[in-house]
């Protein structure tokens, strides 16, 4: 039942409301991304050329990058500070790596209340399940274009 | 009596006797701060989860409405109550500890009005000497259940409402020839359709109730031949800084002005410009909360004596909104006025 009163369908509505509401500024949003997001990366870089100042090879010094990221992440998560990065950053926190570990802590926190299995155990991956799900699908599918590339080329 | 199409008309003047308001931290800091009878900053409100702070707000509400009335808890018939929580929980664990015949009810946002509604309609029809109706809302509850957890990291978008943490009662009590001069009675309700018009998006739910309102209160006046003018306040309970322009508006086209007695209390009960809570406050706890704490005492002390009071719901869940159905909303109105000397 849609009809009302009003006398609108719901197309109507819908591009009626579309013309009132209040619209995020989506310039603004891209820029404060592009900067937050970027400065994480800086970051990263920084502890990769620390960790190869210190002698270790490229692809060890990005894994020590990668894990102290995630480290990182999850203490201010914990710390109820990545909360706040997110609102002003938006897509600049939630893009990097320290946004996946702010995805997999936030539940975790949220639902130690029920218990460490059924509640932390079975809701830590609620939001990054399927990160994880088709990420892994996704690089099979490259692994797989990648192997049949080298057999004919 | 029902009159009109779809307007009971409640003959015997149930008595609004006392009302009781609890509210969180965020609400402390809005400007209805001093109008509620207890203000608590902390979230979990001294328990271990904000569920269980959710149950103790309704608690404390019932119990103030109850005392302020210096009655008897084992003189209450029944008690009316809702909340937004998955199987009601907030208030079923509340009646656990009253005793009272419970009635679990849900209406999402639109709970507090249902729940006046069927009280005074037991207490006029004789079935009650005395009932309770409640509603309430946690933030940090309803966000887990309908959104994200807390600590996620993400923005909120322009349209979307923060869920009030609080809760409201009322005690409705049989009118007698003393209580009905010094008190308000429920005097009309208008219970009202579910309308849906087609809005998905979870974060623009002052759009998605809107039409509801606006049904619920074009029937109300079309029933009762009244004019907006009739009352000193309308009073919606959730729409928002945007839902309630677009009411005003579609109203305004229908041949209702209603921009000098509308207010609503999701952008009565924060500062939209410096809280950031997007558009306003929502939650059954919004409504319940403003109005027992701030409208019932205006009424009370007779600087208003006539309310048309509307409460809006949005009846989605995760699950429908996860297969693609759209916001349905309903909007129940009921009238609160003095007796006229």
């Amino acid at each position: 039942m849609n009809y009302t009163k009003m006398g609108m369908n719901e197309k109507e509505y819908t591009e009626y409301v579309e013309s009132k509401a209040e619209k995020s500024s989506l310039l603004k949003n891209c820029i404060i991304a592009f900067i937050i997001g970027g400065l994480i990366c800086v970051i990263g870089q920084v502890i990769t050329d620390i960790a190869m100042s210190y002698g270790l090879e490229k692809k060890l010094a990005s894994s020590v990058s990668t894990i102290s990221l995630i480290f990182i992440g999850a203490l201010l998560t914990t710390l109820k500070l990545y909360q706040v990065l997110g609102k002003f950053a938006g897509a600049g926190s939630i893009v990097p790596i320290t946004g996946f570990s702010n995805s997999i802590v936030s539940p975790a926190i949220e639902y130690k209340s029920e218990g460490f299995v059924l509640g932390i155990g079975a809701n830590m991956f609620k939001v990054a399940g399927p990160v994880l799900v088709y990420g892994v699908c996704a690089s099979v599918v490259y692994g797989l274009i990648y192997y049949m590339s080298k057999i004919f080329f | 009596m029902k009159i009109g199409k779809h307007t009971i008309v409640f003959e015997n003047t149930p008595v609004i006797l006392s009302t009781g308001s609890a509210v969180g931290p965020k609400e402390k800091e809005g400007p209805l701060s001093p109008y509620f009878d207890t203000t608590i900053d902390d979230v979990y409100f001294g328990e271990k989860t904000f569920e269980k702070a959710e149950s103790k707000f309704m608690a404390e509400a019932i119990d103030l409405a109850i005392k302020k009335a210096d009655m008897n808890k084992n003189k209450i018939d029944y008690m009316f109550a809702g909340d937004l929580l998955n199987q009601c929980i907030s208030s079923g664990y509340t009646a656990r500890n009253l005793s009272i015949p419970f009635f679990g009810l849900y209406g999402a946002c639109s709970t507090f009005a249902e729940a006046n509604i069927l009280a005074a309609s037991f207490v006029n029809a004789g079935y009650s000497y005395n009932s309770v109706a409640s509603a309430s809302s946690h933030f940090c509850a309803s966000e887990r259940q309908f959104r994200l957890p807390l600590e996620q990291g993400t923005q909120m978008t322009p349209n979307s409402q923060w869920t009030v943490t609080g809760s409201g009662a009322t005690l409705i009590v049989k009118a007698d020839e003393n209580n009905i001069k010094d008190y308000p009675h429920i005097s009309m309700a208008t219970p009202g359709k579910v309308i849906d018009l087609g809005i998905k998006d979870i974060a623009n739910m002052g759009a998605a109730m809107m039409p509801a309102a606006f049904d619920t209160i074009v029937t109300h006046l079309e029933d009762t031949k009244r004019t907006p003018d009739y009352y000193d306040l309308i009073v919606t309970g959730d729409l928002g800084k945007l839902g309630s322009k677009l009411l005003i508006d579609q109203l305004k086209n229908y041949g209702y002005d209603i921009s000098k007695q509308h207010m609503d209390c999701g952008v009565k009960i924060f500062d939209t410009e410096t809280q950031d809570v997007g558009v306003g406050g929502s939650g059954c706890g919004c409504s319940a909360s403003v109005f027992c704490g701030y409208i019932y005492p205006l009424l009370k002390k007779k600087q208003i004596n006539k309310v048309l009071f509307i409460a809006t719901g949005a009846l989605m869940s995760p699950v429908s909104l996860g297969q693609g159905e759209s916001i349905p909303g309903v909007a129940h109105a009921f009238v609160i006025e003095n007796l006229e000397v």
